[in-house]
């Protein structure tokens, strides 16, 4: 073999299995990106039914109730409100009326998480719940009326 | 006044990097002697006032001084004393101190062990990482000054995170940070090359040790960092993927693609622009790990501040660096040459594809942890990527790794044939097969996958025994004793490292197949049962830390009836942040470990408890301290220690004609 065809040769094989690999990864990546959704936006029907996704915004005051291993709570951004269920522990900074996100899938009106995270600082609001939040503020503002009317027909537990 | 003086130690050090900055490498460049000697003297003095400032904060630190904001935010009296120390890094201003210190710690090294370079190539390093001084002293003093007083002083502080308070938490930052600002020495080194024009094997050779050296640190780094994640977290897992992880991984895998290219270009003179490259990506990725972590733009444990003046800083920096040793390198790269030629089936070709793998696999983390962040900044809605996209790209992506690391030390360099290697190594293929099936069988129920792994843990196993008996087998007289002892330290420790990941696998294969978690809801007396091994809950009682309150749980584990371990697993409140913590109680056996937590305590004083069984589990460390004593051995290989003139000169003198009237010896 020539000494030109031979570079030919590793620099061809480098890039195919590079482009291989790179096919693999960018086919992993799709199928395994989680999308961020607020209570809103759930209740909107924005979310998937069939595809894990994540839930940001605050556990509602009085909504955790525990029975054996079994967690259930609501999730709100103060307009719509989502109810979740988990089984075991949560972490230790969960707490009714902090932030929190979930990930996991939609059941019927039902969210089942399969992971809860709330960070390790008190004072910490998870980015994505801080901004489920601020969005559904500014819907509220805009849409106010309208917002409160079917909230309270769908969702009982939101508050305007 | 202790941090007054540790602030003008900093200003001081401040002026001194400058002055190691521009002198030394003008005078490199100018062949002006007087200049050039001035490195070594300029570089000890930076570490001096280093030195005062970091001592400085130490001391008001352990002096319990909280008219200092950053002791006061990150300290309390009534800290344990090495919990105070380990406060200086605990929060953000303390811990860029440490990085610098740490810079300092590694000029200094190289301005001792760096006798036997000629003194342009000394100053040209040094000069470069006087450099990467000004820009992080810069930003402490700019936007992060650990020695702002408060006034009026509080009484006490607001207390160390309370997940710091933790041994592993001692000595983690120091040594991941050794091991960051370590890939700075080997990214002056390639620098100074490409600026003096001087690329070859002999500048190879110099720089090993040196990225063996922070690759250790680094690996030590990493392992404690998941150690710690897996008992004081209290949810048992060992890795993450978090952003903050990759952060610290991806320079991994740069600096050990780096690793290989460098034994390539030190022994066969290829790969010079490739390696000088992969020296410049690794240093580069340590700086976007210290942004990541540093800029607040990641939200998790390690993310101190969200200053955005401080996240724009160091990604000016970042591009400052990256821009400029790039430009660099297009520039001067054409004039270092690719080096040696070699066949389609060599050595330098296996070392090739292992160097694509490690790229690749870096390339994969840095997109599953940089796109979220970049969609989000561009508003385009949030994102995340989780541990499934890692463990789907990186399988096979290692496995064809491993494959080449089983084949790659016994191939000739510059030529190997394929059917020589195919007889050597089929014994060792037949070996790995059986004895991953055997194993598959022992474990019982054993996924496919499972089975990869097995297999590729014992494929390393059986071609290393294979190479190691080819290089001990008694030949021309010499014994097995007599050539084991002849081995040099170098390959021991490239068998040693490769072994390391064997056992690595070994053990992530086991535990991710084999693992056991079960969270239940116990009462005293309740039991539940897991492999065998049956766990009783006594109660739970209250007890008093020196900062905490905590509520301690007695589970009783016994197997057959016969009592293995008292397990104390404890929620803790700690006094001043509120925070409640999860200690976990751990039985730490060679083939199994069991982990009990206790989550939150429910109706009629029962608490909802974690048991789990982690099968093999300290094999993932203990593969990792194999990597690292693997490096220790490499690094420590005889011709890098040999620093006596009379053999280092002459080499020196042929191999480096680009210098001309330039050539020294250090003095």
């Amino acid at each position: 073999m020539k000494p030109r065809h031979k570079r030919l040769a590793i620099a061809g094989g480098v890039l195919a299995s590079v482009a291989v690999i790179a096919a693999l990864v960018f086919n992993a990546f799709q199928s395994n990106m989680v999308f961020f959704f607020s209570p809103s936006q759930v209740a909107a029907k924005e979310a998937p039914l069939s595809r894990t996704f994540r839930l940001g915004g605050l556990v509602e005051e009085g909504s955790v109730k525990r029975d054996g291993v079994t967690v259930t709570f609501v999730v709100t951004d103060k307009v719509k409100a989502i109810p979740v269920t988990f089984k075991g522990i949560l972490p230790d900074l969960f707490k009714e009326g902090k932030g929190v996100v979930a990930q996991g899938r939609l059941e019927g009106d039902v969210f089942v998480a399969r992971e809860v995270l709330a960070k390790h600082d008190e004072n910490y609001m998870p980015p994505e719940a801080a901004e489920a939040l601020k969005n559904a503020q500014k819907v509220n503002e805009r849409t106010a009326r309208s917002i409160v009317q079917s909230s309270a027909e769908t969702a009982p537990g939101a508050r305007p | 006044m202790i941090p007054e003086l540790g602030h003008f130690a900093l200003w001081l050090a401040l002026a001194m990097a400058l002055l190691l900055g521009v002198v030394p490498l003008a005078g490199a460049l100018r062949g002006r002697d007087d200049w050039m000697t001035l490195a070594r003297p300029l570089a000890a003095g930076l570490c001096i006032t280093v030195g005062i400032a970091f001592i400085s904060l130490t001391a008001s630190f352990v002096r319990n001084d909280f008219s200092v904001l950053y002791v006061a935010s990150n300290s309390n009296s009534a800290l344990p004393l090495q919990y105070r120390i380990a406060g200086v890094w605990g929060g953000h201003e303390g811990s860029l101190l440490l990085w610098v210190t740490m810079l300092c710690v590694w000029m200094g090294a190289v301005a001792r062990f760096s006798r036997h370079l000629p003194l342009p190539v000394v100053a040209r390093i040094l000069s470069v990482m006087g450099w990467v001084a000004v820009g992080f002293l810069l930003f402490t003093l700019i936007t992060s000054n650990p020695f702002e007083r408060l006034f009026p002083a509080p009484a006490d502080g607001r207390d160390l995170n309370p997940l710091l308070q933790d041994p592993g938490m001692v000595i983690h930052p120091p040594m991941l940070y050794m091991g960051y600002v370590g890939f700075s020495v080997a990214f002056a080194f390639a620098v100074a090359a490409l600026i003096g024009g001087n690329l070859d094997s002999q500048w190879a050779r110099w720089t090993r040790p040196w990225t063996l050296a922070a690759w250790i640190f680094l690996t030590i780094g990493i392992t404690l960092g998941s150690w710690w994640a897996y008992y004081t977290l209290g949810w048992g897992g060992w890795w993450f993927w978090d952003p903050v992880e990759n952060a610290s991984f991806m320079p991994w895998l740069a600096g050990t693609a780096l690793v290989h290219s460098l034994a390539v270009t030190e022994k066969r003179g290829a790969f010079k622009s490739w390696t000088v490259l992969l020296a410049i990506l690794a240093f580069s990725l340590s700086l976007l790990g210290t942004f990541l972590v540093r800029s607040g733009v990641l939200s998790s444990v390690h993310a101190f501040a969200t200053d955005p003046r401080r996240g724009l800083f160091i990604l000016a920096f970042l591009v400052i660096v990256v821009g400029s040793s790039l430009t660099l390198y297009a520039w001067r790269a054409p004039r270092v040459g690719l080096g040696a030629r070699f066949a389609l089936l060599s050595r330098e070709t296996l070392l090739l594809g292992n160097n694509v793998m490690l790229v690749v696999a870096m390339a994969a983390v840095l997109l599953g942890t940089l796109y979220p962040l970049l969609l989000d900044a561009l508003g385009f809605g949030k994102i995340s990527v989780g541990p499934p996209y890692f463990d789907t790209v990186f399988v096979p992506l290692m496995a064809p790794l491993v494959f080449l690391m089983g084949v790659g030390p016994l191939a000739r360099w510059k030529q190997a044939e394929l059917p020589e290697l195919a007889l050597r190594l089929r014994w060792a293929f037949a070996v790995a097969v059986v004895a991953a099936l055997a194993s598959g069988w022992l474990a019982g129920r054993i996924t496919l996958v499972a089975t990869v792994g097995l297999l590729m843990a014992w494929w390393i196993v059986a071609s290393l025994a294979t190479e190691l008996w080819g290089r001990i087998k008694p030949r021309d007289g010499a014994s097995v004793g007599a050539r084991a002892a002849l081995l040099p330290r170098a390959a021991l420790g490239m068998m040693v490292a490769h072994l390391g990941v064997a056992v690595f696998i070994f053990g992530v294969t086991l535990v991710k197949t084999l693992e056991v978690e079960r969270d239940v809801k116990m009462g005293t007396g309740d039991t539940t049962t897991i492999e065998g091994y049956v766990f009783t809950f006594r109660g739970v009682r209250e007890l008093d830390g020196p900062n905490y309150r905590a509520a301690r749980g007695w589970i009783e584990v016994t197997q057959g009836g016969r009592k293995v371990a008292d397990m104390f697993p404890e929620k803790r409140i700690y006094r001043v942040q509120r925070n409640p913590m999860t200690n976990a109680a751990i039985q730490t056996g060679l083939t199994r470990d069991l982990y009990v937590s206790l989550g939150e305590s429910v109706e009629g004083g029962a608490w909802i408890v974690r048991v789990y069984y982690k099968p093999f589990i300290d094999w993932i460390w203990g593969g990792c301290v194999l990597m690292m004593l693997g490096g220790l051995l490499a690094a420590t290989d005889r011709r890098y220690r040999s620093r006596a003139p009379a053999t280092a000169a002459p080499p020196l003198a042929t191999a480096m004609p680009g210098i001309g009237t330039l050539e020294h010896e250090a003095p």
